[in-house]
């Protein structure tokens, strides 16, 4: 018996020529863009693109606690606020503040950042990180957590390394890198991955629905590649920026 | 206020990006030292090294943890943040607001006496205590100590140079820009305007005021600041500052806006250049923060630089 979860049967996700839907090979991420300094009046912000997917992200702080009950005496409180604009969307949908979805993506990119974060450095403060998602096309959460990444190197707080983040699916028997909105509704398995690039660690791991070891192995492979693509790239936009920092400031 | 968003056509754009490529001409050397987070820093093992700031070490090798330049004193090697907030330093000039007046009456019966918080852009508020000041409202106090086990700073403003800040504009800029020397005060006699440029950041452009040795009734440490800040009030205003004083003030705020927004260095001579140039150049106070006047800042420190480097050269 066949026990796959069914898929839209039919949508073809890969062409017989080895082509997915917007003209990828199932191996190929989409055009990312980064800029630093969206936000005029936050310590460090950035805007970064995927494809259509659009995510603008404000970091302040380090700064005082405003809540003095949530100040903790040996490390800095870390918060995120996740949010997805009306437009952002195909249908222009009125979202409720603090719905689940977004709770848990604020959680999890929370979660992801306080990892590389050297939260001790910085006893007694707080780093806020806001995100908007401006524009869906699936791959918000690793858009986020990207332009997160590149929002506090521009704050300039320490962290042990930068998070880079991207997604990966597994359609038609094929892995593919970086789904976009059609195939994200496929409803076929979704994984994310989270990883500090210098040091190899895995902080983020979510996947929607079942996927076979097998399966899973060719996909995180790829995804890791992914993500270490992304890395080269936030590693070249952050140098380019403080190099254009530096040279503007002059001696 | 950190960054002007100019509307610039499309020949501005285009001078403004010679300009930049200029400046990317005349230091050539920068390039190597820059860092991104978790960029291995080379250093010579066999002759021993010292981390500092913004490093951290990872399987015997240094790597930065912070965006900036790799700078090397002697065995030290740090890495140079270029980064929009104060970084606590001992023996600092500092120009303090008080935060909020809400927040020091607060602190003041309730939490702490006899203590104000001080905001100075830096990640927490400052601690002065009372007793180790001469006037309240807008002060100016340098670092006494700083705590490195739990953060907080604390400060003190005892020397008569430290005073009530009036007549005058604070401004914010990103603290890298400022760059640290032994004079922070500054008088400029042809305008009679006093310019300090503080190391967090905070820079105040006012009337000039002379050294007042004679202050009345230096010690306050049990009147309070609401009591004589009544007393304050309900005396009228005698002097006032004249309009062209004002409009000199702003000019130099507007100078100082401009570059702020460029991200150009500021000194107490950069400042100046750009004001005669305003000056010179017949530009209104309000035409400074347009974009015509954006691109002829860049051009000009581009002239600046090169003629110091042919000076050198």
């Amino acid at each position: 018996m066949d026990r796959r979860i069914p898929l839209r049967k039919e949508i073809e996700y890969l062409s017989p020529e080895g082509l997915r839907l917007d003209g990828r090979l199932p191996s190929e991420l989409r055009q990312i863009s980064a800029q630093i300094g969206a936000v005029p009046n936050a310590d460090g912000s950035a805007v970064f693109e995927m494809g259509n997917t659009k995510v603008i992200a404000a970091v302040y702080g380090p700064r005082k606690v405003q809540n003095w009950g949530q100040q903790i005496n040996d490390q800095a409180l870390v918060r995120c606020e996740y949010s997805v604009a009306n437009f952002s969307t195909g249908d222009r949908v009125r979202r409720p503040k603090g719905d689940r979805r977004s709770t848990e993506i604020s959680l999890v990119i929370r979660q992801t950042m306080e990892a590389c974060i050297m939260t001790h450095q910085m006893p007694r403060t707080q780093i806020d990180i806001y995100v908007q998602v401006l524009q869906a096309d699936g791959g918000t959460r690793s858009a986020c957590i990207n332009a997160a990444t590149l929002a506090l190197a521009a704050a300039g707080i320490p962290m042990k390394d930068l998070v880079t983040s991207c997604g990966a699916g597994y359609l038609n028997g094929t892995p593919l890198l970086d789904l976009n909105y059609v195939e994200d509704s496929a409803g076929g398995p979704d994984v994310i991955l989270g990883i500090l690039p210098t040091l190899n660690r895995v902080t983020l791991l979510q996947a929607d629905s079942k996927l076979t070891m097998d399966a899973f192995e060719s996909v995180m492979q790829l995804v890791t590649e992914g993500c270490m693509a992304v890395a080269d790239y936030i590693r070249s936009v952050l140098r380019e920026h403080t190099k254009q920092l530096e040279l503007r400031r002059g001696v | 206020m950190k960054e002007l968003q100019v509307p610039l056509n499309q020949t501005q754009k285009i001078r403004l990006q010679t300009a930049l490529q200029k400046l990317q001409d005349l230091s050539s050397k920068v390039d190597h030292s820059i860092v991104a987070v978790a960029d291995t820093i080379s250093v010579n093992h066999d002759d021993g090294f010292l981390k500092g700031h913004g490093t951290t070490e990872l399987d015997g090798e240094v790597v930065a943890t912070v965006c900036g330049v790799v700078e090397r004193v002697n065995k030290l090697v740090y890495v140079r943040a270029l980064k929009p907030r104060y970084q606590a330093e001992r023996d600092g000039y500092w120009l303090g607001v008080i935060a909020d007046g809400a927040v020091i009456y607060v602190t003041w019966t309730r939490i702490v006496p006899e203590r104000w918080k001080v905001e100075i852009n830096f990640s927490q508020d400052a601690v002065l205590m009372l007793s180790s000041m001469n006037m309240p409202d807008g002060i100016q106090a340098e670092v006494r100590d700083t705590f490195q086990h739990d953060g907080t700073l604390h400060l003190q403003a005892r020397s008569r140079k430290y005073g009530k800040l009036e007549k005058g504009q604070l401004l914010t800029v990103s603290p890298y820009l400022v760059k640290r020397s032994k004079q922070h005060f500054h008088h400029l006699e042809e305008f009679g305007i006093d310019l300090i440029l503080g190391s967090n950041g905070y820079i105040w452009i006012g009337e000039h005021v002379e050294a007042r040795d004679n202050q009345e009734n230096p010690s306050n440490q049990q009147n309070g600041t609401s009591n004589k800040r009544s007393v304050n009030l309900a005396v009228p205003e005698k002097t006032y500052t004249a309009l062209e004083k004002r409009q000199q003030i702003c000019r130099i705020a507007n100078a100082i806006r401009v570059l702020s927004s460029l991200g150009f260095n500021m000194t107490k001579e950069i400042i100046m250049v750009i004001v005669n140039m305003s000056i010179t150049l017949n530009v209104e106070i309000h035409e400074m923060l347009g974009a015509e006047f954006y691109v002829r800042v860049a051009e000009k420190e581009v002239e600046r630089r090169s003629s110091l480097k042919m000076g050198r050269g």
